[in-house]
Protein backbone atom coordinates (compact mmCIF):
# COMPACT_ATOMS: atom_id res chain seq x y z
CA UNK A 1 0.00 0.00 0.00
CA UNK A 2 2.77 2.41 0.93
CA UNK A 3 4.68 1.65 -2.25
CA UNK A 4 1.53 2.39 -4.28
CA UNK A 5 1.15 5.69 -2.42
CA UNK A 6 4.78 6.47 -3.15
CA UNK A 7 4.03 6.07 -6.87
CA UNK A 8 0.90 8.23 -6.47
CA UNK A 9 2.89 11.05 -4.90
CA UNK A 10 5.60 10.69 -7.55
CA UNK A 11 3.01 10.98 -10.32
CA UNK A 12 1.43 13.96 -8.52
CA UNK A 13 4.77 15.75 -8.61
CA UNK A 14 5.28 14.97 -12.29
CA UNK A 15 1.69 15.99 -13.04
CA UNK A 16 2.16 19.36 -11.31
CA UNK A 17 5.13 20.21 -13.53
CA UNK A 18 3.57 18.72 -16.66
CA UNK A 19 0.20 20.44 -16.25
CA UNK A 20 1.70 23.82 -15.40
CA UNK A 21 4.03 23.60 -18.41
CA UNK A 22 1.10 22.65 -20.63
CA UNK A 23 -1.02 25.59 -19.44
CA UNK A 24 1.92 27.95 -19.77
CA UNK A 25 2.59 26.64 -23.30
CA UNK A 26 -1.02 27.32 -24.27
CA UNK A 27 -1.47 30.83 -22.84
CA UNK A 28 2.01 32.33 -22.88
CA UNK A 29 3.14 34.48 -25.84
CA UNK A 30 5.84 33.28 -28.19
CA UNK A 31 8.28 35.35 -30.18
CA UNK A 32 11.64 34.70 -31.75
CA UNK A 33 14.71 36.85 -31.75
CA UNK A 34 18.27 35.55 -32.15
CA UNK A 35 19.50 37.91 -29.43
CA UNK A 36 17.01 36.52 -26.93
CA UNK A 37 18.51 33.04 -26.95
CA UNK A 38 21.95 34.22 -25.90
CA UNK A 39 23.31 33.61 -22.40
CA UNK A 40 22.20 36.18 -19.83
CA UNK A 41 25.59 37.58 -18.91
CA UNK A 42 26.81 41.12 -19.40
CA UNK A 43 25.09 42.39 -22.50
CA UNK A 44 28.06 41.70 -24.77
CA UNK A 45 28.38 38.30 -26.51
CA UNK A 46 29.81 35.86 -23.97
CA UNK A 47 33.31 34.54 -24.67
CA UNK A 48 34.33 30.90 -24.54
CA UNK A 49 32.54 27.80 -23.44
CA UNK A 50 30.69 27.62 -20.14
CA UNK A 51 31.07 23.84 -19.95
CA UNK A 52 34.62 24.02 -18.75
CA UNK A 53 36.93 22.79 -16.04
CA UNK A 54 36.11 24.19 -12.64
CA UNK A 55 37.73 24.49 -9.26
CA UNK A 56 38.88 21.18 -7.81
CA UNK A 57 37.88 22.26 -4.29
CA UNK A 58 34.25 21.33 -4.87
CA UNK A 59 35.32 17.85 -5.93
CA UNK A 60 37.33 17.31 -2.75
CA UNK A 61 34.35 18.17 -0.58
CA UNK A 62 32.16 15.86 -2.62
CA UNK A 63 34.58 12.97 -1.97
CA UNK A 64 34.65 13.71 1.76
CA UNK A 65 30.87 13.93 1.77
CA UNK A 66 30.61 10.53 0.14
CA UNK A 67 32.71 8.98 2.91
CA UNK A 68 30.64 10.44 5.72
CA UNK A 69 27.30 9.94 4.06
CA UNK A 70 27.93 6.23 3.63
CA UNK A 71 28.85 6.20 7.31
CA UNK A 72 25.48 7.75 8.22
CA UNK A 73 23.68 5.19 6.09
CA UNK A 74 25.46 2.37 7.95
CA UNK A 75 24.70 3.91 11.33
CA UNK A 76 20.93 4.16 10.83
CA UNK A 77 20.12 0.42 11.24
CA UNK A 78 22.41 0.31 14.26
CA UNK A 79 20.70 3.32 15.81
CA UNK A 80 17.28 1.65 15.71
CA UNK A 81 18.32 -1.43 17.73
CA UNK A 82 20.81 0.34 19.99
CA UNK A 83 18.67 -0.17 23.12
CA UNK A 84 18.79 -3.95 22.67
CA UNK A 85 22.49 -4.11 21.81
CA UNK A 86 23.63 -2.11 24.82
CA UNK A 87 27.31 -1.52 25.55
CA UNK A 88 28.45 -4.31 23.19
CA UNK A 89 26.79 -2.53 20.27
CA UNK A 90 28.48 0.72 21.20
CA UNK A 91 31.95 -0.88 21.36
CA UNK A 92 31.48 -2.62 18.03
CA UNK A 93 30.38 0.54 16.26
CA UNK A 94 33.21 2.51 17.88
CA UNK A 95 35.79 0.59 15.79
CA UNK A 96 33.98 1.70 12.67
CA UNK A 97 33.54 5.26 13.88
CA UNK A 98 37.17 5.68 14.98
CA UNK A 99 38.48 4.61 11.58
CA UNK A 100 36.22 7.15 9.88
CA UNK A 101 37.06 9.92 12.32
CA UNK A 102 40.76 9.18 11.69
CA UNK A 103 39.94 9.75 8.02
CA UNK A 104 38.48 13.16 8.85
CA UNK A 105 41.50 14.02 11.00
CA UNK A 106 43.81 12.99 8.16
CA UNK A 107 41.92 15.15 5.67
CA UNK A 108 42.02 18.05 8.13
CA UNK A 109 45.77 17.73 8.71
CA UNK A 110 46.41 17.39 4.96
CA UNK A 111 44.59 20.68 4.45
CA UNK A 112 41.76 19.23 2.39
CA UNK A 113 39.27 21.23 4.45
CA UNK A 114 40.93 24.55 3.59
CA UNK A 115 39.42 26.54 0.75
CA UNK A 116 42.31 27.63 -1.47
CA UNK B 1 -8.39 14.44 19.95
CA UNK B 2 -9.95 14.15 16.51
CA UNK B 3 -8.55 11.29 14.46
CA UNK B 4 -8.55 11.97 10.72
CA UNK B 5 -8.52 8.26 9.88
CA UNK B 6 -12.28 8.34 10.72
CA UNK B 7 -12.79 10.62 7.74
CA UNK B 8 -10.59 8.57 5.41
CA UNK B 9 -12.27 5.31 6.47
CA UNK B 10 -15.69 6.87 5.92
CA UNK B 11 -14.71 7.95 2.38
CA UNK B 12 -13.24 4.49 1.77
CA UNK B 13 -16.45 2.73 2.89
CA UNK B 14 -18.60 5.12 0.90
CA UNK B 15 -16.62 4.52 -2.29
CA UNK B 16 -16.52 0.76 -1.80
CA UNK B 17 -20.31 0.65 -1.44
CA UNK B 18 -20.89 2.18 -4.88
CA UNK B 19 -18.07 0.67 -6.95
CA UNK B 20 -15.73 -2.36 -7.08
CA UNK B 21 -12.58 -2.43 -4.93
CA UNK B 22 -10.12 -1.41 -7.62
CA UNK B 23 -12.32 1.50 -8.69
CA UNK B 24 -12.51 2.78 -5.13
CA UNK B 25 -8.75 2.50 -4.81
CA UNK B 26 -8.25 4.40 -8.05
CA UNK B 27 -10.61 7.20 -6.97
CA UNK B 28 -8.83 7.41 -3.63
CA UNK B 29 -5.45 7.70 -5.33
CA UNK B 30 -6.74 10.51 -7.53
CA UNK B 31 -8.23 12.23 -4.48
CA UNK B 32 -4.93 11.96 -2.59
CA UNK B 33 -3.09 13.39 -5.58
CA UNK B 34 -5.47 16.33 -5.97
CA UNK B 35 -5.49 17.16 -2.26
CA UNK B 36 -1.71 16.96 -2.07
CA UNK B 37 -1.35 19.15 -5.15
CA UNK B 38 -3.71 21.79 -3.78
CA UNK B 39 -2.04 21.76 -0.37
CA UNK B 40 1.37 22.07 -2.02
CA UNK B 41 0.34 25.05 -4.13
CA UNK B 42 -1.55 26.82 -1.35
CA UNK B 43 1.29 26.35 1.14
CA UNK B 44 3.89 27.63 -1.31
CA UNK B 45 1.77 30.70 -2.04
CA UNK B 46 1.17 31.27 1.66
CA UNK B 47 4.90 31.06 2.33
CA UNK B 48 5.75 33.54 -0.41
CA UNK B 49 3.25 35.99 1.10
CA UNK B 50 4.46 35.23 4.63
CA UNK B 51 8.10 35.85 3.84
CA UNK B 52 7.38 39.08 1.96
CA UNK B 53 5.26 40.36 4.81
CA UNK B 54 7.79 39.35 7.48
CA UNK B 55 10.76 40.91 5.72
CA UNK B 56 8.70 44.04 5.12
CA UNK B 57 8.10 44.38 8.85
CA UNK B 58 11.78 43.76 9.58
CA UNK B 59 12.62 46.67 7.31
CA UNK B 60 9.83 48.95 8.65
CA UNK B 61 7.81 48.68 5.42
CA UNK B 62 4.24 47.53 4.87
CA UNK B 63 4.89 44.83 2.31
CA UNK B 64 2.22 43.76 -0.19
CA UNK B 65 -1.06 45.44 0.79
CA UNK B 66 -2.90 46.31 -2.42
CA UNK B 67 -4.21 43.05 -3.91
CA UNK B 68 -7.02 41.84 -1.68
CA UNK B 69 -7.32 42.56 2.04
CA UNK B 70 -3.81 42.96 3.53
CA UNK B 71 -2.48 41.87 0.14
CA UNK B 72 -3.21 38.19 0.69
CA UNK B 73 -3.97 37.56 -2.99
CA UNK B 74 -0.66 39.12 -4.05
CA UNK B 75 1.21 35.83 -4.35
CA UNK B 76 -1.67 34.24 -6.29
CA UNK B 77 -1.53 37.16 -8.71
CA UNK B 78 2.25 36.76 -8.95
CA UNK B 79 1.97 33.06 -9.75
CA UNK B 80 -0.60 33.82 -12.44
CA UNK B 81 1.69 36.46 -13.89
CA UNK B 82 4.57 33.95 -13.96
CA UNK B 83 2.26 31.47 -15.71
CA UNK B 84 1.49 33.83 -18.61
CA UNK B 85 5.12 34.81 -19.22
CA UNK B 86 6.98 33.48 -22.23
CA UNK B 87 9.18 30.40 -21.94
CA UNK B 88 12.25 31.66 -23.80
CA UNK B 89 14.02 29.00 -25.86
CA UNK B 90 17.78 29.40 -25.57
CA UNK B 91 20.43 28.70 -28.18
CA UNK B 92 23.27 26.74 -26.66
CA UNK B 93 21.66 24.84 -23.81
CA UNK B 94 21.41 21.10 -23.24
CA UNK B 95 17.65 20.91 -23.88
CA UNK B 96 16.95 17.57 -22.22
CA UNK B 97 18.71 18.32 -18.92
CA UNK B 98 17.39 21.89 -18.94
CA UNK B 99 13.81 20.62 -19.05
CA UNK B 100 14.48 17.72 -16.66
CA UNK B 101 15.79 19.90 -13.82
CA UNK B 102 12.42 21.43 -12.70
CA UNK B 103 10.87 17.96 -12.64
CA UNK B 104 13.59 16.69 -10.29
CA UNK B 105 13.34 19.68 -7.97
CA UNK B 106 9.54 19.54 -7.74
CA UNK B 107 9.31 15.75 -7.42
CA UNK B 108 11.92 15.70 -4.64
CA UNK B 109 10.05 18.29 -2.60
CA UNK B 110 6.68 16.67 -3.35
CA UNK B 111 7.89 13.26 -2.12
CA UNK B 112 9.30 14.73 1.06
CA UNK B 113 6.06 16.68 1.47
CA UNK B 114 4.04 13.46 1.23
CA UNK B 115 5.93 11.99 4.21
CA UNK B 116 5.02 14.71 6.68
CA UNK B 117 2.37 13.91 9.32
CA UNK B 118 -0.08 16.81 9.05
CA UNK B 119 -2.32 15.56 11.81
CA UNK B 120 -3.47 12.43 13.62
CA UNK B 121 -4.12 9.89 10.86
CA UNK B 122 -3.31 12.43 8.17
CA UNK B 123 -0.16 11.20 6.46
CA UNK B 124 0.22 9.96 2.90
CA UNK B 125 3.43 7.90 2.81
CA UNK B 126 4.14 6.08 6.07
CA UNK B 127 7.10 3.73 5.57
CA UNK B 128 8.62 2.03 8.59
CA UNK B 129 11.91 3.70 7.55
CA UNK B 130 10.12 7.05 7.20
CA UNK B 131 12.83 9.45 8.37
CA UNK B 132 15.47 7.71 6.29
CA UNK B 133 13.24 7.90 3.23
CA UNK B 134 12.66 11.59 3.90
CA UNK B 135 16.39 12.34 3.94
CA UNK B 136 16.90 10.23 0.83
CA UNK B 137 14.24 11.91 -1.31
CA UNK B 138 14.98 15.43 -0.16
CA UNK B 139 18.60 15.04 -1.28
CA UNK B 140 17.45 14.43 -4.88
CA UNK B 141 16.71 18.15 -5.06
CA UNK B 142 20.41 18.98 -5.24
CA UNK B 143 20.66 16.97 -8.47
CA UNK B 144 18.00 19.17 -10.04
CA UNK B 145 19.88 22.30 -9.02
CA UNK B 146 23.21 20.98 -10.34
CA UNK B 147 21.60 19.99 -13.65
CA UNK B 148 19.87 23.37 -13.94
CA UNK B 149 23.14 25.20 -13.50
CA UNK B 150 25.16 22.95 -15.76
CA UNK B 151 22.69 22.70 -18.65
CA UNK B 152 22.07 26.47 -18.92
CA UNK B 153 25.47 27.09 -20.52
CA UNK B 154 26.10 30.24 -18.57
CA UNK B 155 28.99 30.98 -16.22
CA UNK B 156 26.81 32.48 -13.51
CA UNK B 157 24.56 29.47 -13.36
CA UNK B 158 27.50 27.08 -13.36
CA UNK B 159 29.16 28.78 -10.40
CA UNK B 160 25.82 29.09 -8.61
CA UNK B 161 25.07 25.41 -9.09
CA UNK B 162 28.51 24.28 -7.93
CA UNK B 163 28.32 26.45 -4.84
CA UNK B 164 24.85 25.15 -4.16
CA UNK B 165 26.02 21.57 -4.67
CA UNK B 166 28.99 21.92 -2.29
CA UNK B 167 26.82 23.64 0.30
CA UNK B 168 23.84 21.30 0.19
CA UNK B 169 26.00 18.21 0.11
CA UNK B 170 28.02 19.40 3.14
CA UNK B 171 25.05 20.39 5.24
CA UNK B 172 23.26 17.18 4.30
CA UNK B 173 25.74 15.52 6.69
CA UNK B 174 24.71 17.70 9.60
CA UNK B 175 21.06 17.04 8.90
CA UNK B 176 21.78 13.31 8.67
CA UNK B 177 23.68 13.26 11.96
CA UNK B 178 21.17 15.30 13.93
CA UNK B 179 18.35 13.10 12.61
CA UNK B 180 20.47 10.08 13.57
CA UNK B 181 20.83 11.45 17.10
CA UNK B 182 17.06 11.60 17.40
CA UNK B 183 16.64 8.13 15.86
CA UNK B 184 19.01 6.79 18.52
CA UNK B 185 16.83 8.42 21.15
CA UNK B 186 13.49 7.31 19.67
CA UNK B 187 14.65 3.79 18.74
CA UNK B 188 12.54 3.83 15.57
CA UNK B 189 12.65 5.36 12.11
CA UNK B 190 8.92 5.29 11.47
CA UNK B 191 7.43 8.79 11.46
CA UNK B 192 4.27 7.62 13.22
CA UNK B 193 6.42 5.87 15.83
CA UNK B 194 8.49 8.98 16.45
CA UNK B 195 5.39 11.14 16.88
CA UNK B 196 3.68 8.60 19.16
CA UNK B 197 6.82 8.38 21.32
CA UNK B 198 6.46 12.09 22.12
CA UNK B 199 3.00 11.82 23.66
CA UNK B 200 4.30 12.45 27.19
CA UNK B 201 6.84 15.10 26.35
CA UNK B 202 8.49 16.40 23.23
CA UNK B 203 11.98 15.12 22.47
CA UNK B 204 13.51 18.54 22.94
CA UNK B 205 12.40 18.43 26.59
CA UNK B 206 12.96 14.73 27.32
CA UNK B 207 16.22 14.37 25.39
CA UNK B 208 18.50 16.35 27.70
CA UNK B 209 21.16 18.65 26.23
CA UNK B 210 22.01 16.48 23.16
CA UNK B 211 18.48 16.96 21.82
CA UNK B 212 18.75 20.73 22.18
CA UNK B 213 22.19 20.76 20.50
CA UNK B 214 20.85 18.55 17.72
CA UNK B 215 17.91 20.92 17.28
CA UNK B 216 20.19 23.95 16.95
CA UNK B 217 22.46 22.13 14.48
CA UNK B 218 19.40 21.02 12.53
CA UNK B 219 18.14 24.60 12.30
CA UNK B 220 21.49 25.89 11.00
CA UNK B 221 21.88 23.01 8.56
CA UNK B 222 18.28 23.30 7.43
CA UNK B 223 18.75 26.98 6.66
CA UNK B 224 21.80 26.10 4.58
CA UNK B 225 19.99 23.22 2.92
CA UNK B 226 17.23 25.49 1.62
CA UNK B 227 19.82 28.03 0.34
CA UNK B 228 18.40 30.72 2.54
CA UNK B 229 19.40 33.37 4.99
CA UNK B 230 23.10 33.88 5.61
CA UNK B 231 23.82 30.85 3.42
CA UNK B 232 22.29 32.16 0.18
CA UNK B 233 25.58 32.10 -1.74
CA UNK B 234 24.16 30.16 -4.71
CA UNK B 235 21.73 33.01 -5.32
CA UNK B 236 23.91 35.90 -4.21
CA UNK B 237 22.41 38.51 -6.53
CA UNK B 238 25.28 40.95 -6.18
CA UNK B 239 27.72 38.35 -7.54
CA UNK B 240 25.79 35.84 -9.61
CA UNK B 241 22.64 37.59 -10.91
CA UNK B 242 20.21 34.90 -9.76
CA UNK B 243 22.48 31.87 -9.37
CA UNK B 244 21.50 28.54 -10.86
CA UNK B 245 18.11 29.67 -12.24
CA UNK B 246 19.34 32.75 -14.10
CA UNK B 247 18.43 31.30 -17.50
CA UNK B 248 15.01 29.99 -16.52
CA UNK B 249 12.03 32.10 -17.52
CA UNK B 250 8.30 32.04 -16.91
CA UNK B 251 6.84 29.04 -15.15
CA UNK B 252 10.18 27.20 -15.37
CA UNK B 253 11.51 29.72 -12.88
CA UNK B 254 8.26 29.44 -10.97
CA UNK B 255 8.99 25.77 -10.23
CA UNK B 256 12.30 26.60 -8.55
CA UNK B 257 10.56 29.37 -6.66
CA UNK B 258 7.76 27.06 -5.45
CA UNK B 259 10.17 24.27 -4.51
CA UNK B 260 12.37 26.67 -2.55
CA UNK B 261 9.49 27.79 -0.33
CA UNK B 262 8.15 24.27 0.00
CA UNK B 263 11.59 23.12 1.11
CA UNK B 264 11.46 25.76 3.80
CA UNK B 265 8.19 24.24 4.98
CA UNK B 266 9.60 20.71 4.80
CA UNK B 267 12.67 21.63 6.86
CA UNK B 268 10.45 23.33 9.44
CA UNK B 269 8.03 20.39 9.37
CA UNK B 270 10.76 17.82 9.94
CA UNK B 271 12.18 19.91 12.77
CA UNK B 272 8.78 20.03 14.43
CA UNK B 273 8.32 16.30 13.80
CA UNK B 274 11.66 15.27 15.31
CA UNK B 275 12.04 17.73 18.15
CA UNK B 276 8.71 19.41 18.88
CA UNK B 277 6.45 16.38 18.71
CA UNK B 278 4.86 16.70 15.26
CA UNK B 279 1.13 17.03 15.76
CA UNK B 280 1.32 16.05 19.44
CA UNK B 281 -0.08 18.73 21.76
CA UNK B 282 2.04 20.15 24.55
CA UNK B 283 1.71 17.87 27.56
CA UNK B 284 3.24 18.51 30.94
CA UNK B 285 3.24 15.38 33.16
CA UNK B 286 1.09 15.93 36.23
CA UNK B 287 -0.88 18.90 34.91
CA UNK B 288 -4.02 16.97 34.02
CA UNK B 289 -6.41 19.88 33.35
CA UNK B 290 -3.77 21.73 31.29
CA UNK B 291 -3.21 18.61 29.17
CA UNK B 292 -6.96 18.20 28.67
CA UNK B 293 -7.26 21.79 27.40
CA UNK B 294 -4.31 21.29 25.04
CA UNK B 295 -6.01 18.16 23.66
CA UNK B 296 -8.93 20.29 22.45
CA UNK B 297 -6.73 22.11 19.94
CA UNK B 298 -6.84 20.10 16.67
CA UNK B 299 -3.69 18.22 15.69
CA UNK B 300 -3.51 20.02 12.31
CA UNK B 301 -3.22 23.37 14.06
CA UNK B 302 -0.45 22.04 16.27
CA UNK B 303 1.58 20.78 13.32
CA UNK B 304 1.18 23.84 11.11
CA UNK B 305 1.63 26.17 14.07
CA UNK B 306 4.98 24.63 14.95
CA UNK B 307 6.10 24.53 11.33
CA UNK B 308 5.22 28.18 10.74
CA UNK B 309 6.92 29.19 13.98
CA UNK B 310 10.16 27.44 12.99
CA UNK B 311 10.05 28.88 9.49
CA UNK B 312 9.58 32.31 11.02
CA UNK B 313 12.83 31.75 12.91
CA UNK B 314 14.56 30.70 9.67
CA UNK B 315 13.27 33.83 7.90
CA UNK B 316 14.45 35.85 10.90
CA UNK B 317 18.01 34.49 10.36
CA UNK B 318 18.01 35.97 6.89
CA UNK B 319 17.43 39.51 8.14
CA UNK B 320 19.81 39.23 11.08
CA UNK B 321 23.06 37.76 9.76
CA UNK B 322 25.21 38.99 6.85
CA UNK B 323 26.02 36.56 4.05
CA UNK B 324 28.96 34.19 4.55
CA UNK B 325 31.84 33.57 2.14
CA UNK B 326 32.20 30.11 0.60
CA UNK B 327 35.30 29.25 2.67
CA UNK B 328 33.60 30.36 5.90
CA UNK B 329 30.57 28.33 4.94
CA UNK B 330 32.51 25.11 4.40
CA UNK B 331 34.66 25.74 7.47
CA UNK B 332 31.56 26.15 9.63
CA UNK B 333 30.25 22.79 8.49
CA UNK B 334 33.39 20.65 8.40
CA UNK B 335 35.36 22.10 11.29
CA UNK B 336 32.63 23.04 13.75
CA UNK B 337 29.28 21.40 13.09
CA UNK B 338 30.51 17.95 12.06
CA UNK B 339 32.84 17.30 15.07
CA UNK B 340 30.23 18.81 17.39
CA UNK B 341 27.63 16.54 15.87
CA UNK B 342 29.80 13.43 16.35
CA UNK B 343 30.40 14.28 20.01
CA UNK B 344 26.72 15.03 20.45
CA UNK B 345 25.78 11.66 18.92
CA UNK B 346 28.20 9.89 21.27
CA UNK B 347 26.69 11.59 24.35
CA UNK B 348 23.20 10.67 23.17
CA UNK B 349 24.26 7.05 22.70
CA UNK B 350 25.62 6.96 26.26
CA UNK B 351 22.40 8.49 27.61
CA UNK B 352 20.27 5.92 25.79
CA UNK B 353 22.40 2.90 26.74
CA UNK B 354 22.60 3.78 30.42
CA UNK B 355 18.97 4.94 30.55
CA UNK B 356 19.75 8.42 31.85
CA UNK B 357 16.78 10.08 30.12
CA UNK B 358 13.43 10.93 31.65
Amino acid sequence: MNSALFVVVLITGLALVGAALLIAGLISPRSFNPQKGEAYECGIPSRGESWMQFKVGYYLFAILYLMFDVETVFLFPWAVILKDLGVAGLINILFFMVILILGLVYAWKKGALEWK
Amino acid sequence: MFDFSIVTHWIDNLLRSVMPGWGALLVEFVLIGVVLLLLYAVLALFYIYFERKVCAFFQCRLGPNRVGPYGIIQSVADMFKILIKELISLNHIDKFLFNLAPYLVIVASMLAFGCLPFGRGLQVIDFNIGVFFLIAVSSIGVLGILLAGWSSHNKFTLIGALRSGAQMVSYELSIGFSVLTMVVFAGTMSITGIVEAQANGWFIFTGHIPAIVAFLIYLVAGTAETNRGPFDLPEAESELTAGYHTEYSGIHFGFFYLAEYLNLFIVAGVASLLFLGGWMPLHIPGWESFNAIMDYIPSVIWFFGKAVLISFVIIWFKWTFPRLRIDQLLKLEWKYLLPLNLVNLFIMVLIVIFGLHF
